[in-house]
């Protein structure tokens, strides 16, 4: 009696603590899984040439949730892995892709014009959208998200690679940077926070 | 009917430390390790302009898997936290879901520049006990 007694206590202590933890796990994050900002501000606006030929601003999505990734075309290590998934996390939304626009912004303007921007961002998925512009309009925009860039040393005018943050920027149909994505985040993470955002 | 009370009584008190080995060795680490969190003071970069060498962080931040950094910027002006800026009366809670040493940048260290040590969690029921009894221990020891 005793001893059905004792397995009884504990177990129902064993499924009380996975419940408490399971419950508290989820709500850790306020229902994020990645960086969140608290409380949001509005995410800078910018006025860049946009790689379908018209101006691309921010402004232009308001309604929608915005993936925004600062990149550029000839990037070895960070772009295509983020890009490609992007590609996946695009796929798994489904119908809701429509509500989510990525916007992929250069930081080598030397190299990235709205044409080669609209024929690489292709190659991944025809709705991602690239911006592009001066040094200085680029310099801005980088500068009001806090995104680092430096252009490596080279002798070569063509040849050469630029470092810059690999995470992105969730912002909500209302214009607030809500969301920071670090490099690596797996596809289903991502679509979770979108979603999150979308349910808003 | 006395005799009964007793054993229930004996029954609860032998099954207390029962109890607590249990919950020890089953829930997460996250569940009581908690989020690491962090203020940057108001004024601190003024101060530093003035040319105080203040330390407002720790150069090096150790997690467990599976928690999360959170920054608050108490500051008049926006600070660089890796990737982002956090704005003045905002905080970053960030997650550290993969074992591993992050560098980020940061402009209120000295050095502009934290580490963040992520280490695995422990979730086997017997690593999960020990953290939990050393914790308890360094906890006693402290106080």
């Amino acid at each position: 009696m005793k001893t059905r007694f004792l397995v009884m206590v504990l177990t129902c202590v064993g499924l009380c603590s996975v419940g408490l933890a399971a419950v508290r796990h989820s709500d850790a994050r306020g229902g994020f899984r990645l960086g969140v900002f608290e409380p949001p501000r509005v995410a800078p606006d910018f006025a860049l040439e946009g790689s379908d030929g018209s101006q691309l601003t921010l402004g232009r999505y308001t309604g929608k949730v915005v993936v925004l990734e600062f990149g550029f075309t000839h990037c070895a290590k960070v772009c295509p892995i983020t890009l490609g998934t992007l590609t996946n996390v695009f796929g798994k939304l489904g119908d809701a892709a429509r509500e989510v626009q990525l916007v992929f912004i250069t930081v080598d303007p030397q190299r990235d014009d709205a044409s080669r921007l609209h024929e690489f961002l292709g190659h991944f998925d025809s709705r991602f959208i690239g911006g592009t512009g001066s040094p200085a309009q680029l310099d801005s925009v980088q500068r009001s998200y806090g995104a680092v860039v430096s252009r490596e040393p080279s002798l070569e005018e063509t040849n050469y690679q630029v470092h810059h943050s690999s995470s992105l920027y969730l912002i909500d149909r209302r214009g607030r940077l809500r969301v920071l994505i670090p490099f690596g985040t797996s596809a289903d993470d991502i679509v979770h926070d979108i979603n999150a955002v979308l349910r808003e | 009917m006395f005799r009964l009370r007793i054993s229930t009584w004996t029954g609860l008190a032998c099954a207390l430390p029962g109890m607590l080995a249990c919950a020890a060795m089953l829930l997460p680490v996250n569940y009581d390790a908690g989020d690491a969190c962090f203020e940057i003071p108001k004024g601190t970069w003024a101060r530093r302009r003035a040319g105080e060498d203040l330390t407002v962080l720790p150069q090096q931040i150790r997690l467990f898997s599976g928690t999360n950094l959170v920054l608050r910027n108490l500051d008049d002006v926006p600070q660089i936290f890796g990737p982002t800026l956090i704005m003045p009366g905002q905080a970053l809670k960030l997650p550290f879901d993969r074992p591993a040493e992050y560098q980020f940048m940061c402009t209120a260290h000295v050095s502009g520049q934290m580490t963040v040590l992520v280490d695995e969690a422990p979730t086997s029921m017997a690593s999960r006990l020990r953290w939990r009894v050393r914790a308890f221990l360094q906890t006693i020891s402290r106080s």
